[in-house]
């Protein structure tokens, strides 16, 4: 039997880059194929050629075993290709139905028929289980939702081949697991999907096959029954790769973060923390376990002054932070690593150089009456990108021009100079490939075992186990639990997560 | 890679290189159609700029208004405002210089020049601290702001002149000498022009552009805001307090800006039925200039040139001055198709790479 799809020595050469050198690619019918590498490997760059986007310097592609040509996505979807890309293409005024049929609308007598519509919608997301309301407003559903819809619009096109671009970068775990049960009932049906990924354990609950890509060259393609994750993980980076775990002695010191009976309100002036208390001391890192939208947005902004406090007090070493200015609780002791790299962690648009100084601009020695000194500025983050291995031409570098793990790196890098007693660090290593994640790890340990406190906020379950030495559940607004990393275990997390008492939770 | 950047660099350059020729040659062939002699009209404004002083004072003259206008437009610009307002700001500037002038006539050359220079520029800055002001508190938008401005400032400094400040011919009297920008020795120079010491001003406000935005703490803030206003209130910026600023700096180039048609072009204030235009050519100039000091000079010594030069072209040519209007309508055109320019350069320079 021909292969789904089969591309034979493709090249594609970006001025100063080679994102795919000679690649070979073989995806059997009916089977989920991994591809799998880290940010900035070239898996999107070789996906972006299977769905028409760029064009290969050299190189065949053979769908169903015909050569083809694909010029444009156009030939893509008539190809039977179809991509579900990261950042989601939907209109968010539209409904569902709307966003689905967008493009290829049925009519009656030359105008739009919903109704047939909404049918056709219906019935897509009845044969392949994705659970969808056709008639909502797609800016008014869960992320999860829509994700499916993007599903069903390829669905919808006919195709057979399906790409998910990282799909599971925006979801939480319960998304996650919903996602492959789709996938799996989609390849039941007859359809064959390449899932572009770099996490680990989505490829073992998924997958069949998995072809690892590293800089821009094919390592291998491996039957995922004859492989395990360590293995797979060092294919992947191109050495071993060194798990970091906390095992330094836990010893706090004094309390550096308390939290007390605090409230804050969400955008929509609801309580989104409800009375918390919380403390962190020198020494730990206290990870903080949540369902997403349990208030961890919130409580964070709250201590670093974004947002205001309603009830309650925060006081960073001592000293009383409530609704100060974010400068002011900075220079008290904060660091942060905020959940949104780009938006939140870097101006974009300015040089690394300018990115390291960025609270601290206006300090000596990177400035004087008001005059910045660039030259130091220079230097200083010329020595920030070699000590935390920044992958950049230099410091001139747009911070905007770099990878999503070395975006992170740059923040983490002028965080943790600033030598803060507090660091807190949200989602730290969401997206980031395992090197990175590595990294990171082994810096917020560092911290801990220099007598800093850490409050860590992550999804990533496995984060928090290993790197916490106490975890606080969060659950609607309020800390439900305390408990010891050592003597729990993700079973018992996810049901207090789910706002059960540790009693029911271990019954 | 670093070749890869500087290839970057180089296209952002050639846009409006690009954009000014290719005005040029569509205002050519316009005048080729309407029977006219390019070659004769374009070297008639060539030859009389380059090679007769009354045009060359006065193409500098005209420069000095249209690269204040310009910084002001550019300055918003980097910090992620687009001041719509330079116009209104420009005009309250200009009234405010020369009411200070008459007012405090008698006070002596050195106190009263400056005095009428910084009455200008702080009217203007009060003119842009409001739509900043509102921006930042109750987040009106600054483009529909300062266009309400614009009209308030017309009118305003109309009602102004008409009730406390008219002389014969619908205008302010004549500032006295000591308020005065405008020079004899400039003026023979160029063979009498209305070339005035403005010039001066001027450079001193593309220096403190680049110095203000580059080289202190407040235009790191300032460009920091423009860029991510969310990354510079998670690093512990005002973001209100540098919308404010960088309206009320922008301002006070605009109002630098009239106060030189005050005390140097016009040595008075008359009553504006419309708007003087030169605001509005300041987004012109900015875009052109690629926002950046340098290019606001050499993008207003072109719009300069082009308006003043125009003026023979109908003398030598007999082509139309409007016609000229139209070739700066033509550039500022193909600046603002810029994408299509990009696209076409890239294409160009990849087949010659592959050959």
């Amino acid at each position: 039997m021909p292969y789904a799809i089969e591309m034979k020595h493709i090249r594609k050469e970006f001025p100063g880059i080679i994102a795919n050198d000679d690649i070979n690619l073989q995806v059997e019918e009916g089977e989920i194929h991994a591809l799998f590498g880290e940010n900035g490997a070239g898996k999107s760059t070789l996906m972006n050629v299977l769905f028409g986007l760029y064009q290969p310097d050299e190189g065949e592609i053979y769908v169903h075993g015909k050569k083809v040509r694909i010029a444009d996505p156009n030939d893509a979807n008539r190809l039977g290709i179809g991509m579900v890309h990261q950042h989601f293409m939907l209109v968010e005024k539209f409904t569902v139905a709307e966003n689905i049929i967008l493009g290829r609308e049925p009519t009656i007598h030359g105008r739009l028929d919903m109704t047939k519509a909404v049918k056709i919608v219906s019935d897509l997301s009845e044969k392949y289980g994705l659970d969808v309301d056709p008639m909502k407003k797609v800016e008014d559903i869960t992320v999860g939702m829509q994700q499916r819809v993007e599903i069903l619009k390829t669905l919808y096109r006919g195709s057979d081949i399906l790409i998910f671009d990282e799909p599971t970068a925006v979801l939480t775990p319960l998304e996650i697991k919903e996602l492959i049960d789709i996938m799996k009932r989609l390849v039941k049906e007859g359809k064959s999907i390449i899932l572009i990924t770099h996490k680990l354990k989505e490829i073992f609950e998924a997958c069949d096959r998995c072809t690892v890509i590293r800089r821009g060259k094919i390592i291998g393609t491996i039957g995922i029954g004859e492989t395990n994750p360590s293995d797979l993980a060092d294919m992947m980076v191109g050495r071993k790769v060194n798990v970091r775990i906390n095992n330094a002695p836990y010893e706090p010191k004094e309390k550096v973060l308390e939290i007390r009976d605090l409230t804050v309100l969400d955008s929509r002036k609801v309580k989104a923390v409800n009375q918390l208390n919380l403390t962190v001391h020198g020494g730990e890192i206290m990870g903080i376990a949540g369902v997403d939208g349990n208030g961890q947005t919130e409580l964070v902004e709250a201590i670093a002054g974004l947002r205001k406090v309603k009830e309650g007090a925060i006081e960073i070493n001592g000293n009383d932070v409530t609704n100060h200015k974010t400068r002011k609780i900075i220079e008290a002791g904060l660091g942060y690593i905020p959940e949104d790299r780009q938006k939140h962690g870097l101006v974009l648009d300015f040089s690394i150089g300018e990115n390291m100084v960025l609270q601290t601009y206006y300090k000596k020695p990177y400035a004087f009456a008001g005059v910045l000194n660039n030259k130091v500025i220079s230097k200083k983050a010329k020595q920030l990108i070699h000590e935390y291995d920044v992958r950049t031409p230099g410091e001139k570098t747009l911070a905007r021009s770099l990878s999503g793990g070395n975006q992170q790196k740059v923040i983490v890098a002028r965080e943790v100079d600033r030598s803060p007693q507090l660091l807190v660090a949200a989602q730290p290593t969401r997206g980031l490939d395992i090197g990175a994640i590595e990294f990171i790890h082994g810096k917020l340990l560092e911290e801990k075992e220099k007598g800093k406190a850490v409050l860590l906020v992550s999804f990533e379950l496995d984060e928090i186990l290993h790197l916490s030495d106490r975890i606080a559940v969060i659950f609607e607004g309020r800390i439900i639990d305390i408990v010891n990393p050592k003597e729990t275990n993700e079973n018992e997390l996810g049901l207090l997560m789910a706002g059960r008492k540790k009693e029911e939770a271990q019954a | 890679m670093s070749k890869m950047l500087s290839k970057i660099q180089w296209m952002k350059l050639l846009v409006p290189i690009v954009s000014v020729v290719l005005g040029l040659l569509c205002g050519a062939i316009i005048m080729v159609a309407a029977g006219y002699n390019p070659l004769l009209a374009y070297g008639s404004i060539v030859q009389s700029i380059f090679l007769q002083p009354y045009y060359t004072g006065e193409t500098i003259r005209a420069m000095i208004p249209l690269v204040l206008s310009g910084l002001a437009v550019a300055f918003a610009f980097r910090t992620g405002l687009f001041n719509i307002g330079v116009e209104g700001q420009l005009l309250v500037g200009w009234f405010a210089s020369v009411a200070a002038a008459i007012v405090f006539e008698g006070l002596p050359k050195v106190i009263l020049l400056p005095l009428c220079i910084i009455a200008g520029g702080a009217a203007g800055g009060i003119w842009g601290f409001l739509p900043g002001f509102l921006k930042a508190r109750f987040k009106v938008h600054e483009v529909i702001s300062t266009i309400m401005m614009n009209y308030i400032a017309l009118y305003t400094t109309s009602y102004l002149i008409k009730n406390f400040l008219y002389t014969e011919g619908e205008r302010t009297p004549t500032i006295p000498s000591a308020a005065s920008l405008a020079s004899p020795t400039l003026a023979n120079l160029t063979q009498g022009s209305r070339l005035h010491w403005g010039f001066i001003v001027a450079i001193l406000a593309a220096v403190a552009m680049w110095f203000i935005l580059w080289k202190t703490t407040r235009g790191y803030e300032l460009r920091a805001v423009g860029f991510s206003p969310d990354a510079s209130k998670y690093a512990g910026m005002n973001v209100s307090r540098n919308i404010i600023l960088s309206m009320t700096i922008s301002g006070i180039f605009a109002g630098l800006s009239g106060a030189m048609e005050g005390l140097g072009t016009y040595q008075y204030m008359m009553i504006n039925s419309t708007f003087t235009g030169i605001g509005f050519n300041g987004i012109a100039v900015a875009l052109l200039g690629l926002n950046t000091p340098v290019g606001v000079i050499l993008a207003g010594a072109l719009f300069a040139g082009l308006q003043t030069g125009g003026l023979t072209m109908q003398s030598v040519a007999g082509v139309p001055v409007e016609l000229i209007q139209i070739v700066i309508a033509l550039i500022i055109f193909f600046v603002g198709s810029s994408y299509v320019i990009k696209w076409a350069l890239l294409r160009f320079s990849m087949r010659g790479h592959k050959n």
